[in-house]
């Protein structure tokens, strides 16, 4: 309990520390101007999103070879926090979008494939939810957890060399690309703030799904009994 | 060598089936083509908009169709049991799969072709100078999607609500195959034709990505 308590103060702080340094450390953007200041969260929470699939990926992995329920678990509340931070990045990003393109929403390779990739794990999710059987729902969800993680970098491939009209990558994306140093220090600090923030829920959700088991595996055994 | 000699006689039963009643492929042929006939009225299908949407039309119309059409796959062992029969009978379950997705395949491929002539002459765009290149695209774009369809609607058969469950897993799984074939047939379509060979090699690797999922995880699929 005290742990738990613990943990969620040292991410609140962090979180908060992200936010402050966001607004106050960060130099306001030449051309964008402030609104350029939600990149450090609209792009932290793509990455702490992308972490969660990622953990849901190998929990499926886990769960087809190993059969232990726990991987189980993990999966389900690795999908639900990822699909969180997910939806996070595709509400900040027209925010930001419409004053930076005058536009809410284009269609390009980035944001199109976070939207598939979206709607993939909203139908992982849903799947789950018309399986009965613990067994059967856990593996066939797993299978479809990795037939849909094995599928993001096609969407993406395919958007990226079809359709696209979007910025190169800032970060990490080769010669000429890259942020002044204060941004990039305060954006490694959100990155690790809002991953902080994704595993504090990550372990929450999991304790609720452990919790959730047990219970009905309580309520079978009463009804055999 | 069993692994192919069982998918030919599996191949043979499905076919068998298939072609007793020609019920799957009657009703996805009209499915497309009042599909087809329901896109018109959205746009002017004779104006030169009809070259550069109709390639994505018809593939959205094949698409919704796979999505239905996969539907009885698997549905239809269950009925007397008959793939608890089908796995004692193979050695490798990755027989089963390799041929329902085979005579999938196939189905997907008669309705294209017979619907083909009827989208040229619907929507005014030419299709006989570039047919066997067509025919390559529409090949290898079923293939995929009955790659990903064929297991897809093996997890959709357990579940409930599962007319409406295969459509929502199935078609964001295949929106790489929307694209590059869409992107393909359009560039096909045009009024200087040309093979857009990156597009034929992305829908090869889908297909082979897919394909070596479904050997290696298929046989789970298919536990009881």
């Amino acid at each position: 309990m005290w742990k738990r308590a613990f943990f969620g103060a040292v991410v609140l702080l962090l979180v908060g520390a992200a936010a402050y340094a966001s607004f106050f450390i960060a130099p306001t953007e030449r051309t964008m101007g402030l609104i350029q200041r939600i990149f450090y969260f609209h792009a932290a929470s793509a990455w702490a999103g992308m972490t969660a699939f990622s953990i849901c990926f190998v929990a499926n992995l886990l769960y087809v070879w190993r059969r232990q329920p726990n991987w189980d678990s993990l999966g389900v509340s690795a999908a639900e926090v990822g699909l969180a931070f997910i939806t996070v990045v595709l509400i900040t990003g027209p925010i930001w979008a419409k004053p930076a393109w005058g536009i809410y929403w284009t269609w390009d390779a980035r944001l199109t494939s976070t939207l598939v990739l979206w709607l993939l794990y909203l139908s992982y999710l849903l799947l789950r939810t018309l399986i009965e059987e613990p067994d059967r729902r856990a593996l066939l969800s797993a299978l479809f957890g990795i037939f849909a993680f094995l599928d993001v970098p096609i969407v993406f491939g395919a958007i990226r060399w079809w359709r696209t009209q979007h910025p190169a990558p800032v970060i990490m994306g080769g010669p000429g690309s890259g942020l002044e140093p204060t941004m990039r220090a305060v954006f490694f600090f959100s990155v690790l703030a809002l991953h902080a923030l994704m595993v504090f829920l990550l372990a929450e959700r999991y304790g609720l799904e452990k919790l959730r088991t047990e219970m009905e595996l309580l309520r079978r055994e009463a009804e055999v009994v | 060598m069993s692994l192919l000699a069982n998918t030919t006689i599996l191949l043979g039963k499905e076919l068998r089936t298939e072609f007793r009643s020609r019920e799957l492929l009657t009703t996805t042929i009209v499915f497309i083509l009042i599909v087809l006939v329901l896109f018109s009225f959205t746009f002017d299908p004779l104006s030169e908009e009809a070259r550069r949407f109709g390639s994505g039309l018809l593939w959205l119309a094949f698409l919704f169709a796979a999505s239905l059409m996969l539907q009885p796959c698997f549905l239809r062992e269950q009925t007397n049991d008959t793939l608890s029969a089908l796995r004692l009978s193979v050695s490798d379950p990755f027989a089963i799969f390799l041929a329902k997705l085979a005579a999938n395949t196939l189905f997907l491929l008669i309705t294209e072709l017979l619907l083909l002539p009827v989208f040229a002459v619907m929507y005014g765009v030419p299709v006989v100078g570039v047919l066997h290149w067509l025919v390559m695209v529409f090949f290898l774009g079923s293939l995929g999607v009955s790659i990903a369809g064929t297991a897809l609607s093996a997890i959709s058969a357990q579940a409930r609500m599962r007319e409406l469950l295969l459509p929502m897993l199935l078609l964001p799984l295949l929106t790489p195959i929307l694209i590059a074939s869409t992107e393909v047939t359009a560039s096909l379509l045009d009024r200087t034709p040309s093979v857009q060979w990156k597009g034929v090699g992305f829908l090869v690797a889908f297909d082979l990505v897919f394909l070596t999922a479904l050997w290696l995880f298929g046989e789970y699929l298919l536990e009881e």
